[in-house]
């Protein structure tokens, strides 16, 4: 019987020939990733191993990105013990900031994950590098001390669901759209314990920061993984990056699915996602009446640099609007400085836009944008629970960056066609 | 091992922003967290909470963030299990991982009311409502998990294994 790429990477790493969905395997793993939240706790699990080494140097990862530059004195405290352990067991991957960027930016950038790895990181939003034809997915902060103490994890085999997206992709639609219908047919539970595989004419169409948009919120309908086999465009973005040899694994003709659903993207117009799930999705069309307070884009789902290409394009030439606030946050440094040669930097701020060292900040109310009681706030970013970017009784509205940036103009959710 | 306590109900995809908001995510000391347990759901469940209180939860409880505060907060509120009709996948191992007890059962969490009082038997998923003296039977972990929960969590399990 065939195998899908997820299936194949697993097997690859439990040194396996065959795995059925649903067994319990043992696997190798080629990364493991923490971030200044969750490796804290998870370097506190390791000391209890009481080991003198993590498995590699080499294939741990630290990134202090959620509450950095330190917020305040417990954030400074945390993004110490990450600093010390990182320096004390030689971990060759820490990014300091002004050096670093959102992670699940920043990984791929740097070359560090590449088509066919299993990664496993202390962060949801780790299933971002599916985009890259590799089975990643988030665990909590003790499957990541384990993790860098054995350099294996413990997995159950997914099953999969095939997404088949097709046609000829509208103007102002993308990853982020194609992701949130998904999201929006299938529900937040939608693929729960389930491999997501993204495929048709349309992804073949779609560029690599499209991608890692979708990949990305493969979580947001409980997936444990979202995955684009590698084609072209992946291998273009993997060249002259990859620190360590890649394979590319492609699903078998007669592999099995849970389920398929078929898309035409030609019907798609941009989504925004309503309070309080990202399953809560309409066409901008119909969304057109909520005031705003706030804009924010970039995030690791939206903060690459199409994203701010898109972004600046709309807002070139225009202003935001005087009772809107518009915060822009870069997903690397090198995105930042791209963004900044480029001249979207300075569109940006002409516009009157803030500009924020990459930060996973407001996405998750971290710090640099919380909302007040009452407040409504449309972003690119993944998630719009209840209290997410704020105070409980604030709201967040999900959407992609063309909206955003029309958005930013009106103060109020605007179709990107309206802007002239 | 046998729990009995007194049951908080919450609805579906009870995420885990809403049982650890990120404002408080500047620490992992879990005293500090308890503090904050469940409070964008039920502000006043950090208060009322007692220990050996049980969470029963509609589906996907556990959804969103991969932060193991959650979990966290839970156990150290004195929460002695979470029973839901189906948990997130990352709680889920999490939940394994630290030994804080869930259960799934869907017909449970259809007869279980707010207020009931509960006696839990995790290791068998035998949960019985003192209220109706009512029975339900949660499905067995696999074998390879209870082992890692008998252990008292993934750390405990590891050791053993590096150490062989």
């Amino acid at each position: 019987m065939g195998m899908t790429i997820s299936q194949k990477i697993l097997a690859a790493h439990a040194g396996r020939e065959y795995v059925e969905a649903g067994e319990l395997i043992n696997c190798k793993l080629d990364l493991v990733l923490g971030n200044d939240v969750t490796a804290p706790v998870a370097i506190s699990e390791f000391d209890k191993l009481g080991l003198k080494e993590v498995f590699d140097k080499e294939r741990v990862a630290l990134v202090p990105d959620h509450f950095t530059p330190n917020k305040d004195i417990k954030s400074a405290e945390q993004a110490k013990i990450v600093r010390e352990f990182a320096r004390d067991y030689g971990i060759k991957n820490y990014f300091e900031i002004g050096r670093m960027g959102i992670e699940h930016c920043l990984l791929p950038e740097q070359g560090l994950v590449g088509p066919g790895d299993l990664v496993i990181g202390a962060d949801s939003h780790t299933c971002t590098y599916g985009a890259l034809g590799a089975f990643a997915t988030g665990v909590g902060s003790t499957d990541m001390a384990a993790g860098m103490a054995t350099g294996e994890a413990w997995f159950k085999v997914p099953e999969s669901l095939k997404f088949v997206y097709y046609g000829q992709t509208p103007p102002f639609v993308g990853g982020k759209d194609f992701i949130l219908h998904a999201i929006g047919d299938i529900g937040v539970d939608g693929a729960r314990y389930m491999s997501m595989e993204f495929t048709g004419e349309a992804i073949s169409n779609l560029s690599i920061d499209n991608r890692f948009s979708m990949a990305n919120m493969a979580i947001e309908a409980g997936g444990k993984n979202g995955i684009i086999a590698p084609d072209d465009i992946t291998l273009a973005y993997v060249k002259g990056r990859a620190q360590r040899p890649y394979t590319v694994y492609q699903s078998d003709n007669d592999a099995v699915y849970a389920n398929v659903f078929e898309y035409d993207v030609a019907k798609m117009e941009p989504l925004v996602a309503f309070p309080h799930l990202p399953e809560n999705t309409r066409p901008v069309s119909e969304a057109v009446h909520v005031m705003l307070d706030q804009v924010v884009i970039g995030s690791c789902t939206n903060g690459r640099i199409e994203d701010l290409e898109t972004a600046a394009q709309i807002l070139k030439g225009h202003k935001v609007h005087p009772e809107l606030r518009v915060i822009i946050f870069p997903g690397t440094q090198n995105i930042y400085l791209e963004a900044l040669r480029k001249g979207y930097i300075e569109t940006f701020v002409e516009a009157g836009a803030v500009i924020s060292t990459p930060t996973c900040g407001p996405c998750l109310g971290g710090h640099m944008g919380i909302l007040a009681k009452g407040e409504k706030a449309l972003a690119t970013t993944n998630r719009n629970f209840v209290g997410r970017m704020g105070h409980p009784e604030s709201e967040v509205y999900l959407c992609n960056p063309a909206v955003a940036a029309a958005s930013a103009i009106k103060g109020r959710i605007t179709a990107p066609w309206e802007i002239k | 091992m046998k729990f009995s306590g007194q049951v908080y109900k919450f609805g579906n995809d009870i995420d885990t922003d809403a049982i650890i908001p990120a404002r408080y995510l500047n620490t992992f000391e879990p005293a500090e967290l308890a503090k904050h347990c469940m409070e964008d759901a039920d502000p006043d469940f950090p208060v009322k909470v007692k220990p050996g209180d049980i969470i029963v939860a509609e589906k996907n409880f556990g959804c969103g963030s991969s932060r193991e505060h959650a979990p966290i907060a839970i156990k150290a509120a004195g929460v002695s299990c979470v029973i839901a009709k189906s948990f997130a996948r990352i709680f889920y191992r999490n939940a394994v991982n630290i030994g804080l007890p869930i259960l799934e059962s869907p017909e449970a969490v259809d007869a279980i009311s707010e207020g009931d009082t509960l006696e839990v038997e995790p290791k068998t998923g035998r949960i019985t409502n003192l209220r109706t003296g009512e029975n339900y039977q949660a499905a067995p972990f696999p074998e390879f998990m209870q082992e890692i929960m008998d252990r008292g969590g993934l750390i405990e399990y590891v050791r053993a294994k590096v150490s062989t």
